[in-house]
């Protein structure tokens, strides 16, 4: 009876949810939809860096690095191509994902803080590549959708139409973009919930025990890394389609930190405050100007936040909510 | 052929990248000493060198001389560093590595805030800490400011090496980052120990900031930025465990980039922090422990 | 002047890692001059016990040094009255030297001229430390280093010593030598002990009195001569 029970709290919590995604467009202006859109993207970082870091315990400064490679190839299969901007986002997963794999692989030598070392220099020297390989990149110049490739665009008119339903283009992109991120978090929770997710969880709790439980630690380790970087390439190829614009200080390292950081306010190893994580990175500057205009105000406020928020709650967005609902979760999965 | 190569030249170049590379030394030894007490990298030292610059260069602004203001800024640095220790980091003291990383990383923003509050955008430049004159030695021209950079960063490196070696403080000070636990069984009062490391680590930082700014003609917020970088890569080179090794690290870090930078058309002036940071991750690569580490200790 | 002259005094004590509780009420005390020991198996609680007196995990219930309650000092500041903690496992601070170990030993003492005298009379028990002054500690053999803790224990001229498993990894030899020196101690300086042992034949052997202990409680106490012929130690601690 009980078990009936919890799996129909849980269906109610899912409906609500993709409740909640379908009719928020049409309760915000719809600018506001487009902002969302940009929480969606940060989003999708944050899942795929919860499995590398939340779940594996590697931790990663380069994840915008990562969005990098996944937003310029959407915008060069855009630009020099000539792709419709929206199919060019599996390629450009793909692309990201396999330099995550490149990356995990030496990743497997370095621990902990040299790991993060590694990965932030990797982000710092981003820029300086992409404006170096200037033929593929369009160096500091960047890539730029409407200069050069206007009918690739989706959403170019104002409107967009699929399967017989029309809506604005800011809409479109919300749906686009948190479509694609529910679905990407439902697949990060089905690999969590799966072996892989046991393997994952026994190497960060510990890798000389999970080694000799027979989990091999290379293969789940560079998986992990080439998983969220398909991710990060995802979201960073919905960041070049939003902006129709990509250039080398779109991704600097303050993106990598800014993940990293939502990962962490959202809960690192649990799943459900993410959405929450990604709400904070994205809002918090604009909240933070609100408060003061003063020059350094939003930059203090903005600093003092996550520090706050990471003292305060160590588990993240998603330990208090496990908090909150322990009575729920503790009177529906025990025996009496 | 060798008697057509510039010696000199080299020489120079050779001279400017010590100078360069000594003042990343500071900082370097900061992270280090951080590192050591406490496991963490914290990357908002070169926030707070850069605030330390900008109180001195206030101080100056009120009358004072280059150096009564820098020996001002070091002082008021030091209890700043200790301050933001007992405030921030203190909290955090045992969590897991990753979020007093962020905490380091929001300490960027809020440092990064508190120097854009008190100071107007206006630019601004600090007098010059040694003359401008040039010196020849062995016929060859030196500028005084290099070489008074690296004697300035030397002795400075040395006497926290006293301090660390000689005295009962250092002592306290190097058991706490060895072992907490048992030296607070000895009576070591850990806690203000790895204060007082953040207080000598700002303060490093501080001297690293006031040396680094006369040589631009101004700055602003972002003047302690790629400093952090060379020193993070410094400090990786000669191993994040090991003073000795950030200071050696950084010292042939500079002389490298500036090498490279001056011989080396294609790397020229726009690529010597991506030179740099190549190193970080060719050190880490091949050796993580870098020249003067031990093969790296896991802490569990 | 309080009624008894117990030096150290548990009274139910509890203490916990986290959310396990190790210890669920100790009652024991020691008096000035004497040696005592704590027996009981892995995981009964004895080094639970020397870490709620020194402030390592957080106990309640009363905890009373020379009449004093100590029950809320940090171990910093028990350090500073008097009571000198060798953890298990040495606690050598390996990457200094003999000399610097030493003298961290007197690091919460002022008396300067006090602690030279002290560090020649702690020579003068191990004199083969002096050869090795400037070596780094953690090239020491298990044996030197147990030696080296207790030397640098030796340091703060503490009131109390607190000896945590002195013989774990040791030869019986060097063990020997260690419980020798200790009793020694006990005798010319006074010095007062309470030593945690799971080797119950030497921990009887080198104490007056002992306290068994059984998952975190006090099972059986009295003086080491009888509880040596109690049934239930011999076959339980003592193998016959």
């Amino acid at each position: 009876m009980k078990r009936a029970l919890g799996i129909a709290v849980w269906l109610l919590a899912a409906a609500a949810a993709v409740a909640v995604f379908l009719l928020v467009p049409h309760l915000v202006s719809d600018f506001h939809s487009r902002d969302l859109a940009g929480a969606g993207v940060f989003f999708i970082a944050i899942v795929g860096l919860n499995l590398l870091t939340g779940y594996t315990g590697q931790i990663s400064l380069g994840h915008g690095a990562l969005m990098a490679i996944g937003g310029y190839t959407t915008a060069a299969l855009v630009v020099h191509e000539h792709w419709r901007d929206v199919w060019t986002i599996p390629l450009a997963g793909l692309a990201a994902g396999i330099v995550g794999f490149l990356i995990g692989i030496p990743a497997l030598r370095l621990s902990g803080l040299y790991l993060a070392l590694a990965t932030f220099a990797f982000a710092v020297a981003m820029p300086s590549l992409l404006k170096k390989f200037s033929g593929l990149t369009g160096g500091s110049q960047g890539l730029s959708f409407l200069e050069s490739s206007p009918f690739q665009v989706t959403g170019l008119k104002g409107t967009v139409t699929v399967l017989g339903h029309t809506t604005t283009a800011n809409h479109f992109l919300y749906y686009l973009t948190w479509g694609i991120g529910l679905i990407g978090l439902a697949i990060a929770w089905l690999i969590v919930r799966g072996r892989f997710g046991r393997a994952f969880r026994a190497i960060r709790d510990s890798e000389a025990a999970a080694a000799s439980a027979g989990v091999n630690l290379p293969l789940y380790k560079t998986l992990a890394f080439a998983l969220s970087g398909v991710y990060a390439g995802v979201a960073g190829s919905l960041f070049a389609i939003q902006s129709e614009i990509v250039n080398p200080l779109s991704f600097t390292v303050l993106l990598s930190i800014l993940i990293v950081v939502g990962a962490v306010v959202g809960g690192l190893g649990s799943l459900p405050g993410l959405v929450l994580g990604a709400l904070f990175v994205k809002y918090l500057p604009s909240l933070a100007a609100h408060v003061s205009t003063r020059p350094g105000a939003p930059d203090f406020i903005y600093g003092a936040a996550i520090i706050l928020v990471v003292i305060l709650l160590p588990g993240g967005a998603g330990g208090l909510l496990r908090r909150l609902f322990a009575p729920l979760t503790t009177w529906l999965y025990t025996r009496p | 052929m060798l008697l057509a190569f510039d010696w000199s030249q080299l020489a120079q170049q050779t001279v400017i990248g010590l100078s360069s590379g000594a003042l990343w030394a500071l900082l370097a030894l900061a992270i280090v000493l951080i590192y050591r007490s406490t496991g963490v990298v914290n990357f908002a030292q070169g926030e707070m060198a850069m605030l330390s610059t900008f109180v001195a260069w206030s101080l100056v602004h009120h009358g004072l001389s280059f150096w009564e203001a820098f020996f001002v800024t070091v002082a008021l640095s030091f209890c700043g560093g200790v301050g933001i220790e007992r405030a921030v980091i203190r909290p955090v003291e045992r969590a897991p590595v990753l979020t007093i990383v962020i905490v380091t990383l929001g300490l960027v923003f809020v440092v990064d805030g508190i120097a854009r509050w008190g100071w107007t955008a206006e630019t601004k430049s600090l007098p010059n800490a040694f003359s401008t004159r040039p010196i020849q030695v062995a016929g060859v021209a030196f500028s005084i400011q290099d070489l008074g950079n690296i004697a300035v960063s030397l002795g400075l490196v040395l006497l926290i090496g006293a301090l660390f070696r000689y005295t009962k403080l250092g002592l306290a000070l190097r058991a706490a980052a060895i072992n907490p636990q048992e030296s607070r069984l000895l009576g070591v009062r850990v806690s203000w120990m790895i204060a007082i490391g953040w207080g000598l680590a700002a303060a490093l930082g501080a001297v690293a900031g006031m040396l680094t700014a006369p040589a631009l003609a101004s700055f602003d917020q972002n003047l302690m930025q790629p400093v952090l970088l060379y020193a993070l890569a410094g400090a990786v080179l000669g191993g994040l465990e090991s003073p000795v090794g950030a200071v050696v690290g950084s010292l042939l870090l500079g002389v490298f980039v500036n090498l490279v930078g001056t011989y080396v058309d294609w790397v020229g002036n726009d690529l010597r922090l991506p030179v740099a940071l190549a190193v970080i991750l060719g050190v880490l690569l091949v050796k993580p422990a870098g020249l003067f580490g031990q093969t790296a200790v896991r802490r569990v | 002047m309080s009624k008894s002259s117990a030096l150290l005094e548990l009274e139910d004590v509890e203490a916990r890692y986290g959310q396990v509780k190790a210890l669920h009420g100790v009652t024991l005390d020691v008096t000035e001059g004497e040696i005592v020991a704590v027996l009981g198996a892995n995981g009964a609680g004895k080094t639970t016990t020397l870490r709620a007196i020194s402030g390592l995990v957080s106990r309640q219930g009363g905890i009373r040094f020379a009449g004093k309650s100590i029950a809320r000092r940090s171990p910093e500041a028990t350090t500073r009255l008097g009571i000198a903690h060798v953890p298990e496992g040495r606690g050598t601070l390996s990457g200094l030297s003999v000399r610097e170990n030493l003298r961290l030993g007197a690091y919460v003492r002022r008396d300067r001229s006090a602690v030279r005298e002290d560090e020649r009379r702690v020579l003068g028990y191990f004199p083969w430390l002096e050869e090795r002054a400037d070596q780094q500690a953690g090239t020491l053999s298990g044996g030197e280093q147990q030696m080296l803790a207790l030397a640098r224990a030796l340091m703060l001229r503490p009131r109390l010593l607190l000896l945590d498993e002195p013989s774990l990894g040791l030869a019986p030899k060097v063990v020997a030598e260690i419980f020798r020196i200790v009793a020694e101690l006990n005798e010319r300086e006074d010095l007062t002990v309470l030593v945690v042992e799971q080797n119950a034949n030497l921990a009887l052997d080198a104490s007056s009195r002992a306290y068994v202990l059984e998952v975190g409680r006090v099972a059986l106490s009295g003086s080491s001569p009888e509880l040596r012929r109690d049934e239930s130690v011999r076959r339980s601690y003592l193998g016959y």
